[in-house]
Parts: structure tokens; C-alpha cells; sequence
């Protein structure tokens, strides 16, 4: 039954995941993600699950590759310069076709930047999390009740694909309360049935008998890469499917607003405030940044569409670049951009619409 | 007549190594099926390789084999262990995997106390990668990145693994030993099967470091580097049981 409480966004992220049946966490502390690693230390030996405090951040991602090859619902968390970290694990879970969650609660950037929440980190989840040239479905909350529902839904997707996936929040989100209406508890035999699924499959390396064992190579000798490569691009383009993105009041809208996760919010509000005014504006925020809505900008009417604000808590901005990849220059781009720990404010971004309107209504 | 010898079962039939002549990684790989074998759970036993030589292993031996990131064996082994306690988990890992970049994986799982066993080769040299300088290269040796050999005032001294180890409470088994003579395969197949014993008890941490050759990039006939291993590595590295809690060596 659901079950409707009042929670911060990094501990929902982690009961989401234990409801989801995550039963392997490792982390390492890093602000402003440390609620979820600290919710798991005391959640996970309730449910039989197991919770270990990485000496690093390489150390904990590898020690989810590791359960992850056992069988294990494995995830873990960090935050921006924590993640880069975590590129080497993440490169071989998914060259491995290891089904891992991270969940990175951005900061400021690059380097140890801020504390502070940002967008920073949307080229290095969306285009290159690690080296290799592999890719993650990677969903981008905007509220914490889309951070249960995306976390939970991320274990099926990445055991569906064999494949990591990443839900790329940020601080704000990651550190504020909100309402929310948990998933259902998912029972000891259903895991006990996802963990016996896998095992079947012969890839789990727990132990077998003697000429029926498994191994779990990140990598492959001779043209087994190439082959592997090929087969992890089948299974890409099979996502147009997941494909998922707001459009809010876009139909007749002359101003869009691009933006996604905590962004987003901020852009929703101005977009009624400007619709209030009687300007037609609207909202297209990608709820997976990867793979990226393009066509709903490609297929924009552009003969009323008069121009974009993307507005991004990153400078440079970062998302903008796949909204010019889809526009081609059919309209005018502008930016609305903060960083380094800075928020967003509704004024500023209204600062900005104005600005745009003025140039190009 | 009675068959009073034959092939692990811990290796593929018919797989050749791919390990150099003189190389004693074969023996090692030999040992750890044997004794897996003897105890009698080659079908829980699972490897996680690390990265070098040692990788050679992944398509020789007959278990299941989980191939870890350079360095990263211990920390992918305390993922599967604690994920599936029943199964039997070692590292096999060489000194440049092992005792540089993966000294902190390493030193932390032992200090956790990881109920695996860690097979662990020392031949003071990166051998897959072409002779480049090891943690534990010996002061003098010459490596393709010490050319005029390695000096204590430039690369620092040669790391001693067990003795390191050995300044933490939780391991439980620490040993080095060597596979020069027959007498000292035998030690060795019995520290082996004490790690792995160890183990199957729920003790915890049991690293076997075995000090080896390495012919190819030493430059030495593979009997030159026995005499090598002998009066250098063993003399820098000493045999010796370094942490035995069962037998009051701590």
C-alpha cells in the first residue's frame, strides 16, 4: 500500500533504493549526498542487506562492481568530484554489463568546487562518465518524489539492460523536504527470485561446478571488444523508448525554457508568471537528460517559436549544447546560467526571459 | 596401479598458460586449484584477477574469475563476499597491483578484517607492462623506469607487504613463503590451504605472499633467477609467518 511521508530527498533516494531491493550500498562521504550512505549504514542491516563505508570513492564503486557480479542489487552515491572518482568502476560495470545504480547529488565544479548545489556535472553524466565511450540512461529528477519513483524504476531498467544507470540530481533537491508516496517494499522472494534470475544466466561469479563457470571481464581479448561495443549499441538504440521529457504549455508557447532537474523548477515558475502577464511562454525539461529529447526541440513549430532560454545552474552551460543540436539554429538561444554553489533565482531568470523577449517578440 | 598424481581440476584441460618460461605463476595457479580441490569447493570458488601477468590466469583456470581494475581485487572482493557469504573468494594479485596502486584497497580490506584469502606475487617487477619499477623492486635492480637502478634516496625502499600488514589487529593470516624447491612448494600448498581454511572458518583476512621470479624482465635464464630470487629477493623479503592468530603469532 502507498504510503505518503515527509522525507529529504537524499534519505528518500535511499528507501527507495532498499524498497527497490537495493541489499549492497558502499559509499564515502562527501556533502551534500552524506544522508544517504548514513540512511543506508542503518537501513540496510534491517532489511539483511549489507552496507559498507568505502576507504574511497574508487574503493566503494568497485566494491559495487563486485556485488553487482554476485548478484546483488548494488548502488551507491557520491557527489560531482566524488563521482569523477567513480568513473573507472562505472566504465567496467558497464563494459562488463554489470546492472549498477549511482546517483550523483551534484555540487560546484570542476574540482573540489563547492558544497553547494549545481548543475556542473551534465557533460560527464550524459557524454563521458568514464573512458570507453559506453552510455547510461540517466534520469534527472526535479522534485524528491521523482527521485523515489526514478530510483526505483533505475534497479529494473539497469537489470533490463545489464547496464548502469545514473540519476543525476543535485544538492537543493538532494538536501530539502518534500511529501512523498513511497513504492511498495519488494518482498524477500521477489529478490530471492531477481537474484536466482541472474544466476541463471550464468554470469553471476559466486561458484560452479567445475566446466560450467563464469566469468565477468570488463573488456575482451582479440575482436571480442569490438563485438562487445556493437552490442552494447544495439542495446542503446533501443532507448528511444525511454525517452521521457515535461512539456509544459508548449503548444502555442513563442518563448520555450530549457531546462531540467531543480532548473526546471525555478523555470516553472517563472513560465506562469510570464503566462500570467499574458506572454506565451512554456517549458520543455528533459526528465532523461540520456538519452536526450531531441526531437521534441527538432519537431518544435519554429514558425511560432521565436526563441530558447536554457537555463542551467553551470558555466559554461553544458545541456544548452543538445538543445542547439536539435534546434540547428532555427531560433535565436540564450542562457540563464549560475554556478559554483550559486542558486538560481526566480528574478533572475525572469531578468533573462525578459531580455529575450525584448530581442527577439 | 594407483594414480598417485594428477591435474588439478582448478584448471582447464588443455588450456596453456601463456606464462613465461621459468615464470612460477603456474605453480601458484597449480597450488590454489590443488588445494581448493582437496578441501572440496572448486564450485564455490571465485577469483577476482588483478591486472598484469596475473591476468593471464582468467582463461587457464577453471573457475569462476571476475576481473577487477588495476589495484581494485580487494575492493571487489569484499562486494562479492559480502554479497554471497557461501561463496570462496581470493585475490590474486601481482606486487605492482597489490602494493602500489591498490595499496589502500588492500590495507583496508585487511584492516576491515575481509573474510577472503589473497594470493599475493611478488617478483619486484611490472612484468606485463615490460620490466617498469615495482613497490617492491630491489635497491639497485635496474627496471625500464629506474634504468640506472633503483636508488633508496629517489624511489624510496622496497615495500614490505606482510611487515605492514602485520601493524594491523584484524588480518588473520599473514604469511611469505617462496616456490624454489620442492620442500618449499609443499610450505607453501599448506599455507595456501590454511588461508583458504581460514576462510571456510569465518576468520577473516589471509594473505600468502609468494615471492617469485621474473626471468623475462629480470634478463636471467629462468635458473639464473632462482640464484637471483635466492640470495636478493629472499634476503630483502624474508619467508616467514608474519600473523597467525590460531597459533599465537601476532
Amino acid at each position: 500500500m502507498a504510503e505518503r511521508v515527509f522525507m529529504k530527498g537524499c534519505e528518500a533516494i535511499a528507501e527507495a533504493a532498499v524498497r527497490a531491493g537495493c541489499r549492497f550500498f558502499a559509499g564515502y562521504p562527501i556533502t551534500p549526498q552524506n544522508e544517504i550512505p548514513e540512511y543506508m549504514a542503518r537501513r540496510q542491516p534491517e532489511v539483511g542487506g549489507v552496507f559498507v563505508q568505502g576507504e574511497s570513492e574508487v574503493a566503494s564503486v568497485n566494491m559495487l562492481y563486485g556485488a553487482a557480479a554476485a548478484g546483488a542489487r548494488a548502488m551507491s552515491s557520491s557527489s560531482s568530484c566524488g563521482i569523477s572518482l567513480y568513473s573507472e568502476g562505472i566504465s567496467y560495470c558497464a563494459s562488463a554489463r554489470l546492472p549498477v545504480v549511482v546517483v550523483n547529488v551534484q555540487r560546484g565544479g570542476p574540482g573540489i568546487g563547492a558544497i553547494q548545489p549545481a548543475q556542473q556535472d551534465y557533460f560527464q553524466a550524459t557524454k563521458a562518465s568514464g573512458n570507453g565511450g559506453f552510455k547510461m540512461i540517466v534520469l534527472a529528477p526535479a522534485t524528491v518524489q521523482e527521485c523515489v519513483d526514478m530510483v526505483y524504476e533505475s534497479f529494473e531498467l539497469a537489470a533490463r539492460d545489464n547496464n548502469p544507470v545514473l540519476v543525476l540530481t543535485d544538492g537543493v533537491i538532494g538536501t530539502m523536504m518534500e511529501p512523498v508516496v513511497l513504492p511498495p517494499m519488494k518482498s524477500d522472494e521477489e529478490l530471492a527470485a531477481l537474484k536466482e534470475s541472474f544466476k541463471v544466466t550464468g554470469r553471476a561469479c559466486i561458484g560452479h561446478p567445475v566446466g560450467q563457470r563464469a566469468t565477468c571481464f570488463p573488456g575482451s581479448v582479440g575482436t571480442g571488444q569490438e563485438i562487445a561495443n556493437k552490442e552494447a549499441e544495439k542495446m542503446y538504440a533501443t532507448w528511444d523508448k525511454d525517452v521521457r521529457v515535461e512539456e509544459y504549455l508548449v503548444d502555442d508557447a513563442e518563448i520555450i525554457f530549457a531546462a531540467y532537474g531543480i532548473s526546471a523548477r525555478i523555470s516553472k515558475a517563472v513560465v506562469k508568471q510570464l503566462r500570467a502577464e499574458g506572454i506565451k511562454a512554456g517549458m520543455i525539461r528533459p526528465i532523461t537528460v540520456s538519452p536526450f529529447p531531441y526531437d521534441t526541440f527538432a519537431n518544435l513549430d519554429f514558425t511560432k517559436v521565436k526563441g530558447i532560454l536554457d537555463v542551467e545552474m553551470s558555466i559554461p552551460a553544458q545541456m544548452r549544447f543538445d538543445v542547439d543540436h536539435a534546434v540547428q539554429g532555427r531560433c535565436p538561444i540564450q542562457e540563464c546560467r549560475r554556478s559554483g554553489g550559486q542558486l538560481l533565482t526566480n528574478d533572475q531568470v525572469l531578468e533573462a526571459a525578459r531580455a529575450l523577449i525584448k530581442e527577439v517578440l | 596401479m594407483d594414480k598417485v598424481y594428477k591435474r588439478t581440476l582448478g584448471i582447464q584441460e588443455g588450456v596453456v598458460s601463456g606464462f613465461c618460461p621459468g615464470c612460477m605463476h603456474g605453480t601458484a595457479h597449480k597450488l590454489v586449484g590443488e588445494v581448493v580441490e582437496e578441501l572440496g569447493k572448486l564450485d564455490k570458488l571465485v577469483r577476482v584477477e588483478g591486472v598484469g601477468c596475473c591476468g593471464l590466469g582468467q582463461a587457464y583456470v577453471s573457475h569462476d574469475t571476475i576481473i577487477a581494475a588495476h589495484g581494485r581485487a580487494c575492493a571487489v572482493a569484499t562486494g562479492v563476499k559480502r554479497c554471497s557469504p557461501d561463496s570462496l573468494v581470493y585475490t590474486y594479485q601481482g606486487d605492482g597491483d597489490l602494493a602500489s596502486i591498490g595499496l589502500d584497497e588492500t590495507v583496508s580490506a585487511a584492516n576491515r578484517g575481509e573474510n577472503f584469502t589473497v594470493i599475493f606475487i611478488n617478483n619486484g617487477i611490472y612484468g606485463m607492462t615490460g620490466g617498469q619499477m615495482a613497490p617492491t623492486t630491489l635497491i639497485g635492480m635496474k627496471a625500464t623506469t629506474a634504468p640506472f637502478g633503483r636508488k633508496a634516496e629517489e624511489h624510496g625502499y622496497p615495500m614490505h607487504v606482510c611487515e605492514v600488514l602485520a601493524q594491523l589487529k584484524a588480518p588473520q593470516f599473514l604469511v611469505r613463503t617462496t616456490v624454489d624447491t620442492p620442500q618449499n612448494v609443499i610450505k607453501t600448498r599448506k599455507y595456501i590451504k590454511q588461508a583458504f581454511q581460514n576462510q571456510i572458518d569465518g576468520k577473516g583476512f589471509s594473505l600468502v605472499e609468494i615471492v617469485t621470479t621474473c626471468p623475462t624482465n629480470w634478463g636471467f635464464t629462468p635458473k639464473d633467477s632462482i640464484t637471483f630470487l635466492r640470495e636478493n629477493m629472499l634476503a630483502e623479503f624474508p619467508v616467514g609467518v608474519y600473523r597467525d592468530k590460531d597459533a599465537g603469532i601476532e
